[in-house]
């Protein structure tokens, strides 16, 4: 079995961990991969300085995003005694998350309630309504 | 650092001091001194560049570029069309790996060039080329835009081919690098010198096209609205909010108006449509002049010739084809086929000169601006003989103005608001190019790249300054200047790109390059 958990960075992502890592332990073998997704978007306007910085910026990120938020849950899965992969990457939340999910053959996804309200979520919509509404892999929403 | 920000200082100081208390006056004498200083220095670079070929009234430059832009064409068996559905596919992004998430993509490339070149060429040149050149310039304009996307499409790829990788992962590309690089690679000798004489050119060019162009035009506009006023105040204004950019590092502001400029760009195409569709019955006329007038000129300063003059050379200095300006842009895209950005790039002159272009030079054509001897059918010169006699005497952006103006009430607003943010982007474009020009003849570094960025500024206040016949001659002189190098230099390089091509073309067939399921 092999499960995606999306992370966000924040608390909420934590309890997705939580979960993934209980449907694990009743699993004999569970391949568990952490997603942790950089909102990007390919359509995006830039001046031709910051796209001559683009690859600089990129690697920072990507290993920001490691050090602080993969790393320490891949640290924590393994000390459980899971077999872990980290995925980071850079594109919009809900279809990177599923095109892993899908291409890595997974058969769940799990991921947090969303943590964004209000205003910008009515306006912009949220990721976790995205993911659930097109993923193509069970997605499991925790609370 | 200190001493260049005291030197800013001493030069606003001298602005300021030079203005006594008859504000009036004294402005309207800076402004003038400003001019004739700038027409004494610059007339001969300018006759130079725009010397017709003996015999004819022809200039050189003009013959130059659309051959550059013809050779390619027929070099490359019209890539421009053959490759043209494959370009769109590239820019949806069909063709990129998701692992490269994350990089500039091409549609990033080809927004960041076409915020560089789409702008006041596309509104105020395009109405100095009717205005002219009358309808018929109109026809060579997409003539040569049409051609001018081989052009592109060479140097394009030319750029990220030779571009400079620096270990902190920042990139470096222009013709400069291609020019030096590639001449070395084929054992040619002079690379070094043409390169350097490229980047001289490019500064002149960012000062001029890039800069004095804009912010002459933005003042023009800003007075159409406002009533008259001195135009170093506008230039001041410009000038602080540029510096704050390049300088202060506010990128907020610059990407506020990267985002602002695409929209402005829809907006002013769907203005145009507007226009046309509410006079729909007179599109057909319109292009009926705009045939005649290719082949007849319809009355206009030189015949045929001179609106094919001004066609050619209003899409060269809006499309930017062959200038090279664009291979800078373009440089930064992280792929690993250079000419995927070749093909992106082809895709510019298309959306600015023949969509664009040709959306303002109808709506001037329809407008009824330019007016018409009813007895013979042809157009009315003004009193000197330059230019087709218009209905408020208008030129320029004034006259792109007054066109939508007598359509849509209320437009001429939003299209002042559009030249300034266009103006403000395509300054903020062409102070990189001039400056990585700038480094590429001094050096990386701290205090070189202020020191132009600071004169970058300085111009600013001089081009709103001064009045628009000597700033437009200046600017398209420093801009051909570019091409003159950049063309010739690709002369020797496009076989270097056809190979490109040749392997390319092969395993898309073979199926080795692949569209990738999203």
């Amino acid at each position: 079995m092999k499960l995606v958990i999306g992370l966000d960075g924040q608390s909420s992502g934590e309890k997705a961990l939580e979960f993934a890592t209980g449907v694990a332990a009743n699993s004999e073998t569970c391949e568990l991969i952490v997603v942790y997704v950089i909102e990007w978007s390919p359509f995006s306007f830039q001046t031709a300085e910051e796209n001559a910085q683009r690859h600089k910026r990129r690697e920072e990120e990507i290993s920001i995003a490691m050090e602080r938020v993969v790393e320490p849950a891949v640290a924590t899965l393994k000390k459980a005694g899971h077999s872990v992969k980290a995925i980071v990457r850079h594109g919009d939340v809900a279809d990177t998350i599923d095109d892993i999910a899908h291409s890595e053959g997974a058969s769940q996804i799990v991921v947090a309630r969303s943590s964004a309200g209000g205003l910008t979520s009515r306006l912009f919509g949220s990721s976790t309504a995205n993911l659930v509404m097109n993923a193509r892999v069970p997605v499991t929403v925790v609370a | 650092m200190r001493y260049f920000q005291s030197l800013l200082w001493a030069f606003v100081a001298y602005v300021a001091v030079s203005l006594p208390a008859s504000a009036q006056d004294a402005a309207a004498s800076l402004d003038a001194r400003v001019n004739e200083a700038f027409s004494n220095a610059t007339g001969w670079f300018v006759n130079f560049i725009f010397m017709s070929i003996p015999g004819t009234s022809f200039p050189w430059i003009v013959m130059w570029l659309v051959v550059g832009a013809t050779v390619f064409t027929i070099y490359f068996a019209a890539v421009q069309f053959r490759f043209f559905g494959h370009a769109i596919s590239l820019v949806k992004g069909d063709y990129s790996d998701p692992e490269d998430a994350g990089e500039v993509s091409h549609f990033q490339a080809l927004a960041t060039a076409l915020s560089g070149t789409v702008g006041l060429g596309n509104i105020a040149g395009v109405a100095v080329a009717v205005g002219i050149g009358g309808p018929g310039a109109t026809f060579w304009m997409i003539l040569a835009g049409l051609l001018g996307m081989a052009s592109k499409f060479t140097e394009c790829t030319l750029g990220v081919k030779y571009r400079n990788e620096y270990p902190d992962g920042t990139v470096s590309g222009g013709p400069m690098y291609y020019i030096s690089k590639g001449f070395d690679e084929l054992g040619l000798p002079g690379g070094k010198i043409l390169a350097v004489l490229f980047s001289v050119f490019c500064i002149l060019g960012a000062l001029g096209g890039g800069n004095m162009f804009q912010a002459n035009q933005a003042h023009a506009q800003i007075t159409q609205i406002t009533g008259e006023f001195p135009g170093w105040i506008t230039g001041l204004v410009f000038a602080a909010v540029v510096f704050a950019v390049i300088v202060g590092g506010i990128k907020s502001i610059a990407r506020v108006t990267e985002k602002i400029v695409p929209f402005m760009g829809i907006l002013y195409v769907g203005a145009a449509i507007i226009v046309l569709i509410v006079n729909f019955d007179m599109i057909g006329w319109a292009f009926g002049q705009i045939f005649a007038g290719a082949f007849t000129g319809l009355g206009v300063a030189g015949g045929f010739v001179g609106a094919l003059i001004q066609g050619f050379k209003r899409a060269a200095f809006s499309n930017e084809a062959g200038v090279g300006s664009a291979a800078i842009a373009h440089s930064a895209v992280k792929t690993k086929e250079p000419i995927t950005e070749g093909f992106v790039s082809l895709l510019e002159p298309l959306i600015d000169t023949v969509v664009i272009c040709t959306m303002t030079a109808l709506v001037i054509i329809i407008s009824q601006q330019l007016i018409v001897d009813e007895a013979t059918g042809n157009y009315l010169l003004n009193e000197a003989g330059t230019a087709i006699a218009t209905v408020d005497g208008n030129g320029g952006v004034a006259l792109t103005s007054a066109a939508f103006g007598s359509a849509i009430g209320w437009f001429p607003f939003v299209l002042a608001i559009a030249v300034i943010l266009f103006a403000f982007s395509t300054m903020i474009s062409w102070s990189y190019y001039g400056l990585k020009a700038w480094t590429y003849l001094f050096g990386e570094g701290k205090t070189t790249e202020l020191i132009f960025k600071v004169i970058f500024c300085i111009f600013i206040v001089i081009g709103a300054a001064a009045s628009l016949g000597p700033v437009i001659d200046f600017s398209d002189a420093a801009i051909f200047a570019m091409a003159v190098v950049n063309i010739f230099c690709l002369y020797f390089l496009m076989k270097v790109v056809r190979a490109e091509l040749a392997s390319y073309s092969a395993r898309l067939k073979s199926g080795e390059i692949r569209k990738f399921s999203h």
